[in-house]
């Protein structure tokens, strides 16, 4: 497997790497490189040049400030697992991540390429869309700040303009009565999401006052439940009453599930409302514990 | 007077795997880390089609692209390289072959066939470069199911098998039809085993280097037979063989995939010798998964005829074996030697039939694949003894039990025709059973179904044929070699001691336990002696590692070479302490004179005087060093019984496997820890059959599951810790009575897997279900269950809507 010749540049900073792709039309970024090198060996993918921003300092890190927990984009996987800050402030992107791929994977991936990448089956959008996160890019006109359930547009497609960098995502912190989870039905081979639900529910005198669930995997991007969501708000979250609102994934996926030789379509969308439920289950069941 | 101790026994002992250090560290040197000076690397074009003709190829672009050393095609080959042999040609099967050439001529057979060959100065020159090439297919329709591929009507590959039929073998034993006419009870089943990749992790790859001011060839590949390749390259290429050396470094797994000789070994020495330069090829694991050789592809239906009481009374069945599209090296063996000899298992089955179709199908050659037709037997049969068990309301066991063969020490006949050595089947099997206390485990079954867990049991029992073997046999059955093996100990002048063997070693962990054989025979330590293999200018002939053979063949032929060293060493003792040799006593590395222990040499004593040669007996060479060859009467035949336990998820179809016990018999064990890790890693291959794995081609010939994301290979998170236990049952005929342990876990795991799983959805009366159970299948299996109804939990009560 060997890419297709081209040309290589270290961004020393984040001005510089903007400078980088402003000079050398076509490039790309590399962060962790677990996406786009892949491509680029298989000869999916043919930059005529990389600019490799894995360096810049300014883009790393996890920290807390008041409401929101602020992630760098170039935080990889295993860093966003251990984070104690936002093990607290988000428990279920910090569990996503530690169940993300395989080691080597989460030592190198970092979360602003996963999401740049917008790959279809990817956890962390789903989990970010759940979680009501907003993303932090900067570009030749500017900086700006997109919702999580805006930035994935399509298969593999965000609303990123042209030469536009992630640089950092926020997540609210969860505040008491309010719990999170992530449920994954991983692909054998991939470990990618062949289904992947993430759930927010928070509780207030037993039932839940605001529910936010997102499916991911099985749907060309990750997107939001809104059938389950009304269903299951107002209401106490027992088994029975979240597996009869899980059960209005159907209406929210419509004919949007695609399948492939290891699950079909339809499977992925009978199996969905299972993982949905779960998830909800396990985000009442922490909302409860808070 | 000091008392000689007998020392312990380093045979038996776990000692470590002298081979880890170097492969945990980094420092083993595979294929694709040789380098040498001027060394050039060929890149090959493959056919994007299944089955197409070559009207055109055009690789002038190429030629010219920056670093282009050379392009070649089939047309540059012609005079120079033969077709590639098929060498099991099976007698009386009315075995069809077709050239094999290693660049396709007129036509490709499968996607990934090689069509032209690029050599560059670099790897990514000669990537780019065959971009530049153009072909011009005419595509035709293509067949990749083997069942189908026999139809009448179906697509042709061949013009000498115009019904795609290589060969048809029968077996038979018994009067099989008068015993199915009599049946109180027929079970049948139709069992596809599916296609497998066999995922070496280190994949193929060649550095050939020919020098033509000597017309010698020198040859580093990864294969389980460096002496295999000797042979068929000389007849390929012509190049005589005492010229031709092959070396076969550090190699990272075969699995059967590394016995074959394919296209690009030969087409890497071919552009050597062209070239007049060293060249490299290395696959990619693309190229891996197209191109180096598959396993299994069956499709079996399946009979079997007993009383209502349970007594098995025949067994018969049809088997459509995918050939792929060409018989590569061995194939034609294993599905009827290696898999129709052993359809009886461990049973006492009156009447046997089996025909074998192997087919021709537009798809990558199919060779060995560990365990290599006694995988795809041994599910048969054990399938069947749960329908069977199933149908009259028996126990799993107790059927097993009303059929199996009681223990025998030293030869029972089998309706097949095979001899088996030595077994003790319901020993094996009471092992098992009394580990996972199965009466209790039925218990804890029950009271979880009746929650709504759905929990099963998989029992297996199997017995493999191994350690191949007579050679006689090989050539009655077709075998284009023998199957012995040989060894040359040789002692130095300090008293360390050199091990030569023919057989190729590549993870089996040979240059430890080969070591301890021959500490314990000749009396010196461990440490002191060193396993040479791999080379065949530095080792004897051998035939190869594969078939669970290196210890049952070679390993016999190193102990018989230690004792004629034993043998002369005595005789040299007895001149050097001036006694008469029926006078001289030994113990643990010591010759001494009967009743004076303190009158003795040790054997580095003896080493040192056999090599400096100052004080031999009358006609006694120098030296002190044996060569053995060793062709085994029989093969050897393991045992043994398995258990898995799995809990079936009944809302999404998820299968999760909770336990699994293996209880294997292969004789005495030299490396009890060694032997875990032969088990552990083919039991979890099997699992991988049973439950993630299959090459998985469309209608049209392309290899839908062409990458590591896509093709589910099973790791350690996927599985439970795997119970390893054993019994022992010499084999009678083998010098160490060991037998081989290589293939066992796979040959039983796949069943014992699937067994459990339709076990565990008893309550939806389901029998059978598509290989690899996928959440999908089983999930689909459960509704059609459920929604069959006949008692069957209904639909609601599973969770999902
Ligand atoms: C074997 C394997 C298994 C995997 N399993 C999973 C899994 O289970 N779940 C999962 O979610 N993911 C999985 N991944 C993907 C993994 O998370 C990737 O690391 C991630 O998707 C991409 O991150 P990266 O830092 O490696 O990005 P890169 O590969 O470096 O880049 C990916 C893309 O994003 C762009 N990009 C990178 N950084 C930025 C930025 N800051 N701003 C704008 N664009 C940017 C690049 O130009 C490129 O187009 C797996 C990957 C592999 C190889």
């Amino acid at each position: 497997m060997y890419a297709v010749d081209f040309d290589y540049y270290r961004a020393g900073s984040l001005a510089d790497a903007q400078k980088l792709l402003g000079d050398h039309p076509g490039a790309k970024l590399l962060a962790g490189g677990h996406s786009l090198i892949p491509l680029m060996k298989l000869r999916l993918a043919a930059p005529p040049a990389v600019v490799d921003i894995g360096r810049v300092a300014e883009l790393r890190g996890v920290t807390l400030s008041g409401a929101a927990v602020r992630i760098g984009a170039l935080t990889t996987h295993t860093e966003l697992a251990a984070s104690a800050d936002l093990g607290r402030a988000a428990p279920a992107l910090a569990e996503t991540a530690a169940q993300l791929g395989d080691p080597t994977v989460r030592n190198r991936g970092t979360i602003g390429g996963n999401i740049a990448h917008a790959d279809p089956a990817s956890d962390l959008p789903t989990v970010l869309v759940a979680l009501d996160a907003r993303i932090n890019v900067v570009g030749p006109s500017g900086h700006r700040t997109i919702d999580a359930a805006k930035f994935f547009t399509g298969l593999m497609t965000t609303s990123l303009e042209e030469n536009e960098i992630v640089t950092s995502i926020d997540v609210p912190v969860a505040q008491p009565g309010r719990g999170s989870a992530y449920v994954k039905f991983s692909h054998p081979a991939s470990r990618y999401a062949v289904i992947g639900a993430a759930a927010a529910i928070t509780l207030s005198g037993g039932t839940c006052s605001s529910v936010s669930v997102a499916i991911g995997g099985l749907v060309a991007h990750a997107r939001r439940l809104p059938s389950v969501e009304r269903a299951l708000t107002d209401q106490a979250p027992s088994e029975s009453v979240v597996a009869k609102a899980a059960a209005a994934v159907a209406a929210d996926l419509g004919r949007d599930v695609s399948g492939d030789i290891f699950a079909s379509a339809e499977y992925r969308t009978a199996v969905a409302p299972v993982y949905v439920k779960r998830a909800l289950l396990a985000a009442a069941a922490r909302a409860s514990a808070r | 007077m000091t008392v000689a101790v007998e020392p312990a026994r380093v045979f038996g002992s776990g000692i470590r795997r002298r081979e880890d250090p170097r492969l945990l560290t980094g420092t083993a040197r595979y294929t694709d880390d040789i380098v040498l000076p001027g060394l050039a690397h060929a890149a090959i074009l493959r056919s994007p089609h299944a089955h197409a003709l070559i009207m055109r190829i055009d690789t002038s672009r190429a030629r010219t692209a920056p670093g282009v050393l050379g392009v070649f095609t089939a047309a540059d080959t012609d005079g120079i390289l033969t077709p590639i042999p098929c060498c099991w040609l099976l007698p009386g099967s009315k075995l069809k072959t077709t050239p094999y050439h290693p660049l396709a001529k007129d036509a490709v057979q499968y996607v990934g066939d090689p069509v032209a060959v690029v050599v560059a100065e670099s790897p990514y020159q000669a990537q780019d470069a065959l971009e530049l090439i153009d072909v011009e297919y005419e595509p035709l329709p293509a067949v990749v199911d083997p069942q189908k591929a026999a139809q009448q009507g179906a697509p042709a590959l061949h013009a000498e098998a115009p019904d795609n039929v290589a060969f048809h073998w029968t077996v038979t034993g018994g009067d099989v039809d008068a015993a199915f006419k009599c049946a109180d009870v027929i079970v049948r089943e139709r069992i596809v085993q599916q296609r497998l990749i066999p995922n070496a992790m280190e994949t193929r790859g060649a550095v050939a280097q020919f020098v033509p001011a000597t017309g010698e060839l020198t040859l580093w590949n990864t294969t389980q037979n460096p002496h295999i390749v000797r042979f068929v390259m000389s007849l390929v290429t012509g190049i005589p063989e005492d010229r031709l050396r092959v070396i076969a470094p550090e190699v990272g797994g075969g699995f059967g995939s590394k016995i074959a000789q394919i296209p690009g070994d030969f087409i890497t020495v071919f552009c050597s010798m062209k070239l007049g330069r060293p060249v490299k090829w290395t696959e990619t694991r693309t190229e891996n998964y197209q191109s180096t050789t598959h396993g299994r592809d069956h499709v079996q239906e399946v009979e079997l005829a007993a009383t209502r009481d349970g007594r098995v009374t025949g067994l018969r069945c049809t088997v459509w074996a995918g050939m792929g599209g060409y018989l590569s090296t061995a194939a034609p063996g294993i599905p009827t030697i290696l898999h129709g000899l052993m359809l009886s298992g461990p049973y006492t089955i009156p009447a046997v039939k089996e025909d074998v179709y192997g087919v021709y199908t537009n798809t990558t050659p199919v060779e060995a694949y560990r365990g290599a037709g006694r995988p795809e037997a041994t599910f048969m049969l054990e399938r069947m003894m749960d329908r069977l068990a199933d149908e009259i309301g028996l126990d799993p066991v107790d059927v097993r039990r009303r059929n199996i063969i009681p223990p025998f020490q030293n030869g029972h006949d089998v309706i097949t025709g095979l001899k088996y050595d030595s077994g003790n089947y319901e020993g094996a099997l009471a092992k098992v059973l009394e580990h996972v206390s199965y009466d209790a485990l039925r218990a804890e079954q029950k009271a979880a179904r009746d929650k709504g867990r759905y929990i099963g049991i998989g029992v297996s029992l199997y017995v493999e044929i191994c350690g191949l073997g007579p050679s006689q046999v090989a050539g009655a059955v077709g075998f284009q070699g023998g199957l012995w093996e040989s060894a040359i100990v040789r002692f130095h002048p300090s008293g360390k001691v050199n091990v030569f063997i023919g057989a190729s070693p590549h993870g089996q962990g040979e240059e430890t336990t080969f070591a301890q054989i021959v500490a314990d025979e000749l009396g010196v330590a461990v440490t002191d002696v060193k396993v040479v293999h791999g080379d065949t200018d530095a080792t004897p002939m051998g035939w190869g590692t594969y078939g669970s053979r290196t210890t049952a063949v070679g390993g016999a032929a190193l102990a018989i070479a230690t004792r004629k060293i034993k043998d002369k060493a005595k005789l040299l003792a007895s001149h050097l302490l001036e006694a008469a040799v029926e006078d001289i006593d030994y113990s643990s590395g010591r010759f001494f004179v009967r009743g004076v222990p303190d009158r003795h040499k040790t054997i580095q004593d003896i080493a040192l005087m056999a090599n400096v040669a100052w004080n031999m007996p009358e006609g006694m060479e120098a030296g002190l060093e044996a060569t053995s060859f060793y062709d085994p009467p029989n093969f050897t035949y393991p045992f043994g019984a398995h258990v898995a336990v799995v809990e079936v998820d009944p809302e999404t179809g998820h299968v999760t496997l909770k336990r699994y016990v293996a209880v294997d018999d292969c004789g005495p064990q030299i490396n009890p820890v060694i032997v875990e890790g032969q088990v552990h890693g083919g039991v979890v291959q099997g699992i991988g059959q049973a439950l993630w794995e299959e090459a998985v081609y469309d209608d049209t010939g392309q290899l839908l599951t062409g990458s590591l994301a896509d093709y589910a290979i099973p790791r350690a998170d996927m599985l439970p810790d795997i119970e390893v236990l054993s019994t022992v049952t010499p084999s009678p005929h083998h010098p160490l009575g060991v037998k081989g342990i290589g293939e066992a876990g796979t040959i039983a795991s796949t069943c014992t897997v699937y067994n459990a799983v339709i076990d565990a959805l008893e309550p939806f009366k389901v029998q059978s279900v598509r290989m690899p159970l996928t959440p999908e299948r089983v999930w689909r299996a459960i509704r059609e269950g459920a929604e069959r109804g006949a008692g069957a939990p209904p639909l609601d009560t599973l969770g999902a809507p």
